[in-house]
């Protein structure tokens, strides 16, 4: 695993609570010094160095200029919503189509934490209901509830009737309808 | 199942049995699932997350597993029942501090645990005394496929299994182990062996999870990175490294009784005569020296006492645990008194030993 902030080794795996969120950090010794450091003349282990928004707000790859990051702050999730800016103030994602929305923007991320950036683990069973096409297609269903509050906002029984039903059959496609 | 009858009983990871139970306290996986259509749980709606609490809830009963759970509404809980839950590992503290709709599915062997809204939609636990990895993932792997086949958890070709955080992202899986290592403490050899564990990327936590302190010389030892290598390997990457450290924490008491026979006697003496003697003690102090304690037993330096013993009083004596026991809403002064009076009375006849 990579140093969040340089392309050292990371070393050390730092976890704070802030609030009640979990942040992690992955540095290497020097720059988990001069956090540690920082830390410290903060007042304690209680109050988190502020570090600007997280473990996130550094540059994601070399050489990217602030120009290009508030490029890609601006982008939307087409389902949930959530903005690239959101989720590195956050740490969190804000559903499960935003590794497919942000994949080339996750994906520097991804192989910092994790040294890889490709699943060799267990896969759901090919009977079951868990399979990346319906994924794919379920995740759809968070767009459509969006449309169709909207729609009920608008007054627009008709259309949202229609989003309903719309919703109904994804999720009958693979949820195999409601349990009994 | 209530809560109640979780009082009287001791719970999976405090059973003191299992191999290597002199060091190695528990064994645990987790697995972080979500559904593929709905946003993730710090994104959702409230009546987002009171349909993901039914439709999960409605699923898992589908299972076989679903047969022997017993389902907790952890969002209409009282605090104190909610920090119960936490003291006995089975729900995390952000589950319970958490707001809206949420619940707890649990075994009456309070081995495998399913928390649903935690930071993800579903988080499974199977956690088992001593060291035991093996057998606790092949039972959670099992309970994973079970409920696999009645809700679309959300995965991705490359990515693997989506989760609300990408440092959970791909198997989603979180393997620990819980040792106790007084003896590496005392001979300050602990910091030596983390900055090791750090460096092959294993974390290391103190009893309670993230951000606690570690008391009573209990650590977490975890896995760092869920993408890229197979579940099988990260129960492996943890596991190897167990032997290690449990010969080091043997090595480390061999030469505390060797070296300073009379310094290590002294110090479990004068931890168990605190321990039976005070009149107000805090649930911190007791940690300390209770582990103290339990170093002493194993070590053959104090008799009368048995390990299930002292392993019972570490849970029983936390804060939502002695209010329990007591029937009573104790504020942190009378606690104390409280804790000091339960563990005299439980100490009762048994003495020094003449060791």
């Amino acid at each position: 695993m990579k140093c969040q902030q340089c392309d050292k080794q990371a070393v050390f795996h730092i976890t704070e609570l802030e609030s009640g969120d979990v942040r992690e950090l992955h540095l290497c010794e020097d720059h988990a010094r001069a956090y540690l450091n920082q830390a410290e003349g903060g007042g304690g282990s209680d109050e988190p160095a502020e570090t600007g928004g997280g473990p996130l707000t550094g540059p994601l790859t070399v050489g990217q200029t602030a120009d290009e990051l508030a490029v890609l702050d601006k982008k939307a999730c087409d389902m949930c919503g959530i903005t690239f800016f959101e989720f590195r103030n956050q740490g969190r994602l804000g559903c499960p189509h935003d590794y497919a929305q942000f994949e080339k923007e996750l994906e520097p991320l991804i192989a910092n934490i994790h040294g890889a950036t490709r699943h060799t683990g267990r896969r759901p069973e090919p009977s079951a209901t868990g399979r990346p096409e319906g994924t794919e297609e379920l995740t759809s269903v968070i767009g459509l509830r969006r449309d169709m509050q909207e729609a009920i906002t608008d007054e627009a029984y008709e259309r949202a009737q229609k989003i309903r039903d719309a919703i109904r059959t994804i999720e009958a496609r693979w949820l195999g309808g409601p349990p009994a | 199942m209530t809560l109640e009858s979780l009082t009287q009983a001791t719970g999976e990871w405090l059973k003191g049995t299992g191999p290597e139970s002199d060091i190695v306290m528990s064994s645990r996986v987790r697995l972080a699932r979500n559904l593929a259509q709905f946003p993730f749980v710090g994104r959702a709606t409230e009546p987002d997350r009171a349909e993901i609490e039914r439709l999960l809830r409605e699923r898992i009963a589908m299972a076989p597993v679903g047969q022997s759970l017993e389902y907790i509404d952890v969002g209409r809980l009282e605090e104190i029942d909610r920090q119960f839950l936490v003291e006995r590992q089975l729900i995390s503290r952000e589950h319970a501090e958490a707001q809206g709709a949420r619940s707890v599915a649990i075994d009456r062997l309070e081995q495998v645990s399913l928390m649903i809204n935690e930071e993800d939609h579903l988080r499974i636990q199977c956690m088992h005394s001593g060291l035991d990895l093996k057998g606790v993932w092949e039972q959670i792997r099992v309970v994973d496929d079970q409920v696999g086949r009645v809700v679309p958890y959300a995965f991705h070709e490359r990515w693997g299994y989506l989760t609300a955080c990408p440092t959970n992202v791909g198997t989603g899986i979180r393997v620990s182990v819980m040792l106790h290592l007084p003896a590496l403490v005392i001979t300050r050899q602990i910091d030596k062996v983390f900055r090791s564990l750090h460096k092959i990327s294993l974390a290391v936590r103190g009893l309670y999870g993230e951000g606690s302190q570690a008391m009573g010389d209990f650590y977490q030892i975890s896995n760092q990175t869920t993408l890229g290598r197979t579940e099988e390997e990260l129960v492996e990457q943890v596991g190897d490294v167990v032997p290690v450290l449990i010969d080091y924490e043997r090595r480390a008491r061999e030469f505390l009784v060797r070296e300073t026979q009379q310094n290590v006697h002294d110090q479990v003496s004068r931890a168990f005569g605190i321990l039976r003697t005070a009149q107000t003690i805090s649930a911190e102090e007791t940690m300390q020296l209770l582990s103290r304690v339990r170093m002493g037993v194993l070590l053959g330096l104090i008799g009368d006492v048995n390990l299930a013993d002292i392993n019972s009083l570490l849970v029983r004596t936390q804060p939502a645990h002695l209010q329990k026991l007591r029937g009573l809403e104790l504020d942190t002064k009378d606690r104390n008194i409280e804790r000091a009076r339960y563990l005299r009375q439980h100490f009762e006849g048994t003495g020094p030993t003449t060791n």
